[in-house]
């Protein structure tokens, strides 16, 4: 792949955008099509693979207003179907053209609580983009018009400007509404339920706030300074915050209303439970989940050797086990902490993988192996009891399965070795079970996932679940949907009692 | 956030320390542990078990062994000072019930989390035999507070500084081969010394608890770091323990999980820490 650095990029852009912008309002959808889609600024790779610097550095200006050109404007808006929260795409993406950022942002806002966040980590070509008219007609998805990026422009634009808003809040009711985990769910409620003048509580676990985006997510891809932001806007909503405070073991939950008087109570405790393969080996020193090693490498800094005090282990040659967003993220992050080698082992090929796809380019740009059709068998151990290689076999594709994604069948002996000393577990989660174990009446599925009904209300009366306790593992995006939802049940409820 | 109340040095390496804590004090059972960090930016997260707690003053009890850089560092916060991070109380709590006659078996820095739980067990009306050791006389705790619990004390020293010169296996055998031999045991200790005081009481049939110290992470179930294998399959000792069937769990795969991080720990606080502690593994 070739590399284009910033300053190409944004030279060319801006020659085209000079071509462009005189006729900007007479563009017909032919001349759009021709518009060349602009490439995301991104840190050399030979140079990011030694620092945890954000990646993907943002469209510029010129970048941003030529490709919002690129938008045909449709009348039917096939976009916005494809996007969870139904943000009025074409809309904001007229405003960019016309430089107006501050409608741009109103309008996505609108919807969209965390831009910056999800213009960053959707898995756009998924959603958004998949059915873009422009992607169709040029016959390639990766040519729909970049509406992540776009959208990441207005938001960053934005915060660097200093514009963020504090979203104005509704004269206090004095009622109070205990929000469980501060994930992209919790957070959103959060918000949502403060404008209604409600007192809000955030229980967290842990010691920082933002779930999965704080501790999974790398800084490389998504900056804590962003998650700072939401946070501190919530802050400033007068949204109160406590950390360390783990809701079922601190505090029952039935208590948080029986003793300290919640009116209403959202669990948005996330994933939890790192799935293993179960096969042998599977507990030798040097095998990791992808939560154990992001968490020690993200939240507890170990990427800072020397400065924390978590220690991350040293690794040489890295298998990552797994295809989706977090395998890449673990795999990556191995390339950062100085890993020669590292491979991602996959079942089934790329175009199986679940992984955002900007993620898998750059992974690659990094230098990272992809092991596609291969898989563990068995982790082999040296006589002190760590890794030293991995026995795999390789599939074929055969007949799909349910979710329509052809199955991988086992090659019979296709046995063969792969020498490595760290193992990183990549392949999904099972549900956090802290809350369930202790609360017996909240009723859960067979996978630990608590049941809702169509307005997130759970088995309990004043009690609302979203986000991946309920999904299991998801998206930012669909979290974030089910946290406005939830936030409608217990605006409504608590409008409806007056005490 | 937690501020200290109370600091008090037991022996050469351990320390008791009351710390303000009043929703953990009020809802911790025997059994369960907390986690703190000496720095919320970059300090580990370490977990302690809760030795006791006073539910008037608001306050749970920690004692612990310096034997790596964040117990260190807590070793140096005195009365008054705010230990940042403070989360609990995690873990299952000990089953208590009153099954007869109990054996619990503390060895070094484990005889603080087995404090709490043969309160519990006297309380409910069990026939409490302790067993209590330490390499040296100088780092046996808790005497006088488990002489008090206990219907019958044996105390141990590897060295025969003091009480009677043995590992805590040959007292612990002793009681096993009695006439009416006991209905449970806990042990709590280095994970060598859970080891073979679980060899020591299967033949005989006696259910064995162990509590185990695990490297933790977050402790709430979601990194898995904590896993060890019991009866083949993996366990989360923060969520699903500390405490587990000792006749079932892999010890041996457990003490080499544990010093994962030995070469690191060492290469990364060594300069720091040789000359004030001697750095000694294990609880
Ligand atoms: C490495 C990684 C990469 C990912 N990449 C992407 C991506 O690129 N794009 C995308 O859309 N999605 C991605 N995801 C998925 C996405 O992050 C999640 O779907 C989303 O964060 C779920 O949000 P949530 O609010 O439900 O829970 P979480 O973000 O999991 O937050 C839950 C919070 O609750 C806290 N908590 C748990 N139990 C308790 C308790 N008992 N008491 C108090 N607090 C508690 C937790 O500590 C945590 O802070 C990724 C996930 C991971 C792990
Ligand atoms: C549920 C539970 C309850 C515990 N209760 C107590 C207690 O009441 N009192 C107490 O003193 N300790 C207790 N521990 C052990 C305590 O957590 C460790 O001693 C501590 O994490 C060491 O941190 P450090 O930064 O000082 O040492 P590090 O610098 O992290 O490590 C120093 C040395 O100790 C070893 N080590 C690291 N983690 C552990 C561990 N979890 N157990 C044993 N050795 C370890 C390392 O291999 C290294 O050699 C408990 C552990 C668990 C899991
Ligand atoms: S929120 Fe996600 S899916 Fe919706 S428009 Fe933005 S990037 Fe696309
Ligand atoms: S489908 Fe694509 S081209 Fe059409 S309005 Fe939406 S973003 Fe623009
Ligand atoms: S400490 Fe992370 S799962 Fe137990």
């Amino acid at each position: 792949m070739s590399f284009k650095n910033k300053i190409e990029l944004v030279n060319e852009a801006r020659e085209l955008l000079y071509k462009y912008l005189p006729v900007k309002d007479e563009l017909k959808p032919k001349d759009r099509m021709t518009i060349p889609l602009q490439e995301m600024p991104s840190q050399d790779p030979i140079v990011r693979r030694s620092n945890l610097e954000e990646v993907a550095l943002g469209y510029t200006e010129e970048q941003a207003r030529l490709e919002a050109m690129r938008c045909l404007q449709c009348k039917n808006k096939p976009c916005i179907a494809g996007c969870p929260v139904a943000i009025d795409i074409p809309l904001f993406i007229q405003h960019i053209v016309n430089c107006d950022y501050q409608s741009a942002i109103d309008i996505i806002k609108k919807t969209n609580l965390l831009p910056s966040i999800c213009g960053r980590v959707c898995p756009q070509e998924v959603q958004c983009q998949l059915p873009c008219t422009l992607g169709k007609s040029l016959k390639d998805v990766d040519k729909s018009v970049s509406i992540g990026r776009l959208e990441r422009f207005v938001a960053d634009w934005e915060r660097n400007t200093g514009k963020v808003s504090i979203p104005e809040v509704k004269p206090e009711t004095g009622k109070k509404v205990a929000i469980v985990g501060s994930g992209p769910a919790g957070l959103v409620v959060a918000a949502d339920v403060r404008r209604e003048g409600h007192d809000v509580t955030i229980f967290e676990a842990f010691h920082k706030l933002g779930g999965v985006t704080r501790y999974g997510i790398p800084e490389f891809r998504l900056p804590n300074y962003v998650i700072d932001q939401e946070i501190d806007t919530l802050q400033k909503m007068g949204v109160k915050i406590v950390t360390n405070y783990v809701v079922g073991r601190t505090r029952q939950l039935l208590d948080l209303m029986n003793k300290d008087g919640f009116s209403a109570i959202f669990i948005g405790t996330g994933a939890g439970l790192p799935m293993f393969m179960g096969i042998e080996g599977e507990s030798l020193v040097g095998v990791f989940s992808a939560n154990e090693y992001l968490t020690r490498a993200n939240l507890m800094r170990a990427y800072e050797r020397g400065v924390a005090d978590t220690p991350i282990y040293k690794s040489k040659q890295v298998a990552v086990l797994g295809g989706g967003n977090v395998a890449m993220d673990a795999a990556r992050m191995a390339v950062r902490l100085g890993a020669e080698n590292v491979y991602v082992v996959y079942r089934r090929t790329e175009v199986e993988m679940p992984a955002r796809k900007e993620e898998v380019a750059h992974a690659k740009e990094e230098g990272i192996e992809f092991h596609f059709l291969q898989n563990a068998k068995k982790i082999i151990g040296d006589e002190t009891g760590k890794v030293k290689a991995m026995e795999c076999l390789r599939y074929q594709l055969g007949e799909p399965d349910d979710s329509g994604r052809r199955r991988p069948v086992v090659i019979p002996n296709s046995e063969f070795i792969m020498e490595v000393d760290t193992i990183i577990v990549a392949i999904g989660n099972n549900s956090n079970p802290l809350i369930s174990q202790t609360t017996p009446e909240l009723k859960v599925n067979k996978w630990g996932n608590i049941i809702v009904d169509e307005n997130q209300k759970t088995s309990i009366e004043r009690i609302y679940a979203g986000g991946d306790i309920v999904l299991g593992a998801a998206t930012v995006i669909l979290a974030m949907g089910e946290g406005r939802r939830a936030a409608v049940s217990i605006n409504e409820l608590l409008k409806n009692e007056k005490e | 956030m937690a501020k200290v109340l109370f600091k008090k040095q037991l022996s050469k390496d351990v320390f008791l320390m009351r710390l303000e804590a009043p929703l953990i004090a009020e809802e911790r059972k025997a059994g369960q542990f907390i986690i703190l960090q000496t720095n919320e930016d970059i300090g580990e997260r370490i977990p302690l078990t809760i030795a006791d707690a006073d539910q008037k003053e608001g306050s749970i009890t920690i004692i612990f062994q310096v034997v790596g850089k964040t117990t260190y560092d807590l070793s140096q916060f005195n009365k008054g000072d705010i230990v940042p991070t403070l989360v609990g109380p995690l873990g299952k709590p000990t089953h208590i019930e009153k099954y007869g006659s109990v054996v619990g078996v503390g060895g070094g820095i484990g005889i603080a989390p087995l404090h709490p739980i043969a309160q519990a067990m006297k309380e409910a009306g069990n026939y409490l035999i302790l067993i209590i050791g330490a390499r040296t006389k100088e780092l046996l705790i808790l005497e006088d507070e488990m002489t008090r619990l206990a219907d019958e004390i044996i105390i141990c020293t590897d060295d025969g500084s003091y009480g009677r010169k043995a590992l805590v296996t040959e007292p612990l055998k002793e009681i096993c081969e009695r006439d009416k031999k006991p209905d449970l045991a806990i042990t709590i200790g280095p994970p060598v010394m859970m080891k073979y005081c679980a060899e020591t009481t299967r033949p005989f049939g006696i259910h064995t608890l162990v509590s185990l110290n695990t490297i933790m992470v977050d402790g709430t179930g979601m990194c898995g770091g904590c896993r060890v294998n019991v009866d083949g399959k993996a366990k989360f000792v923060c969520v699903d323990g500390p405490e587990f069937d000792g006749h079932k769990v892999d010890f041996d795969n457990m003490i080499a999980r544990l010093n994962s991080y030995k070469e690191l720990e060492a290469e990364s606080h060594r300069c720091r820490l040789e000359e004030e502690i001697k750095i000694r593994g294990g609880r």
